[in-house]
């Protein structure tokens, strides 16, 4: 017999105003406003913007404020709103030699054309904590120097003139650009699909993977051939007027992780190319994305599968970090029936269990008597 | 292409600049909401304005390449808001931009309609498009300068006489 249990329904109205009280905390404190969010602490707004896959500043800024700094929370609230949203259609793809820099540098080459430019990097900073931010001093204005008339090729156009490195990735020209929000996931995945996965990957689950493979899980010698931070335009198509408009800038994060290949009975000897690209300033999602892209073409390039970070579906399944707290955190609902079920389950193997001890036993005690 | 904007009031019609047009466009979508609605409130006399589309906030699928330059994959959504207006002058005119700012839309597509006006298209020219395409122009050469003395000039270190 199934019995509908209703009731709580007072007990949650309280609950959440009482976390309405405490994310607002001490009133005496004054209420942070979301543009002091979306300007002072960005990186974070990027971050929900990024693993949300929407990218809005102020949305971005809200959740985090409503998520009371809970950054799955806040995801989940972005993914959530988008949904009530309807889709006006899709961007050309966003042209990252054309960035307004903000950030760039390379690693494998010292001398390139556009130079090394820092940014505003936390790199060469000594990690030690700044009592000058607990209090609201005026900070200093940037240095500037005046900007060289120079373009900054992507350091990929660079190496594919040697032809010891692969080139951007192709896919066949029949295929049709797949996206995860529109059709179910399929493995084995193309790998436009899977950079969207990446993409929107939890960040730790990516730097831990990415990480496995620079321990010796599947092996893959990798170098930042380039990391780039800035703007870029995003254009659409509008077919009323019959050409492109620019819609306005978004920031993004690309990283080039170049990596020695030692050649297979499908591919020569070269360097191959990991990629990575992510909403917002983020070179460390960017970094771990281009490394697990890289792991995961290990049966494109024909090398041997033994590693976690080479298992496709294993990574793709588990990287989206909203499904998987929606799995996990559904534990803590009630699930007093299955419980009561498997209560029964349990008792009744017990008492089968202990039975069966009593008879073993009682066998025992006879077969000794025999003897 | 066909240009539906003029079909609706062919008298009107003026030369068409799809290159004009879409710097215009761009810039307006560039323009920030205090740029618009300034322009909007000093503007005189104001048409009257006939929404035809929205204001409406929808969801653009952002595309990357692979690599950079290989095979389109989907980055991730943006928000985007657009507005189609028609103006007393006839002139249809359409706004878009990133974000949900539907007033801000709104006004920028009654400056493409305006704009589209050669009565008063000079006006929107120098009173909107110009200044905000200025402003773009010095914020993006300040944030270049910026960025450009963070750049590592390396020098080499010369090691014993010879």
């Amino acid at each position: 017999m199934y019995v509908a249990v209703k009731g709580g329904e007072t007990a949650i109205n309280n609950a959440h105003r009482l976390l309405a009280d405490r994310r607002r905390g001490d009133r005496s404190v004054p209420a942070m406003h979301l543009e002091q969010i979306v300007e002072q602490l960005g990186l974070a707004v990027d971050r929900i913007m990024s693993e949300g896959s929407l990218y809005d500043c102020e949305l971005a800024a809200l959740a985090f404020k409503q998520a009371r700094g809970d950054m799955i929370e806040a995801i989940f609230l972005l993914r959530a709103y988008r949904t009530t949203l309807p889709r006006f259609g899709y961007s050309n793809p966003v042209d990252t030699n054309r960035m307004h820099i903000e950030r760039r540098i390379s690693a494998t080459y010292k001398d390139l054309p556009g130079g090394q430019l820092l940014g505003p990097t936390f790199d060469y900073t000594h990690r030690l904590l700044d009592p000058a931010l607990m209090g609201s001093q005026d900070v200093e204005t940037p240095v500037t120097k005046q900007a060289a008339e120079q373009s900054t090729p992507r350091v990929s156009q660079l190496l594919t003139q040697e032809g010891l490195i692969e080139s951007d990735g192709d896919l066949p020209d029949d295929h049709q650009t797949g996206d995860l929000t529109r059709e179910p996931m399929e493995f084995p995945m193309a790998r436009d699909v899977r950079l969207q996965a990446l993409s929107r990957g939890d960040e730790g689950f990516l730097l831990a993977l990415g990480y496995s493979t620079q321990r010796g899980f599947g092996r893959s010698h990798p170098f930042v051939g380039e990391i780039r931070i800035g703007e870029v335009d995003v254009e659409i198509d509008i077919p009323e007027l019959g050409f492109a408009i620019n819609l306005g800038r978004i920031r993004v994060t690309e990283c080039q992780m170049v990596t020695q290949f030692q050649g297979s009975a499908k591919s020569p000897p070269q360097f191959t190319r990991g990629y990575g690209l992510v909403f917002g300033q983020s070179e460390r999602k960017a970094m771990a994305m281009s490394l697990v892209d890289r792991s995961l073409r290990a049966r494109e390039l024909g090398e041997d599968l033994t590693a976690p970070a080479q298992d496709e579906e294993f990574v793709i399944s588990h990287a989206d970090n909203v499904q998987a707290t929606g799995f996990v955190e559904h534990l803590k609902l009630p699930h007093y029936v299955d419980f009561q079920a498997e209560l029964d389950l349990v008792r009744r193997m017990r008492s089968e269990f202990e039975a069966a001890q009593e008879r073993d036993g009682n066998a025992g005690e006879d077969l000794e008597a025999a003897e | 292409m066909i240009d539906h904007t003029d079909t609706a009031n062919p008298q009107n019609a003026v030369p068409q600049q799809p290159e004009a047009r879409k710097h215009t466009m761009d810039i307006l979508a560039s323009a920030t909401a205090n740029e618009l609605s300034s322009a909007w409130e000093n503007w005189e006399p104001k048409p009257n304005v006939d929404p035809v589309r929205g204001p409406e906030t929808g969801l653009v699928m952002v595309r990357g390449n692979i690599g950079g330059g290989g095979a389109p994959f989907n980055l991730g959504e943006a928000t985007v808001t657009r507005a189609t207006v028609k103006l007393s002058n006839g002139k249809i005119g359409h706004g878009y931009a990133l974000g949900t700012d539907r007033t801000k839309v709104q006004q920028a597509a009654i400056f493409d309609a305006l704009w589209q006006d050669e009565n008063t298209r000079m006006d929107v020219e120098e009173r909107l498009v110009q200044p905000v395409a200025e402003r773009i122009r010095t914020d993006d050469a300040r944030k270049q300068d910026e960025v450009a003395a963070t750049k590592v000039d390396f020098f080499t270190m010369v090691r014993g006489e010879d």
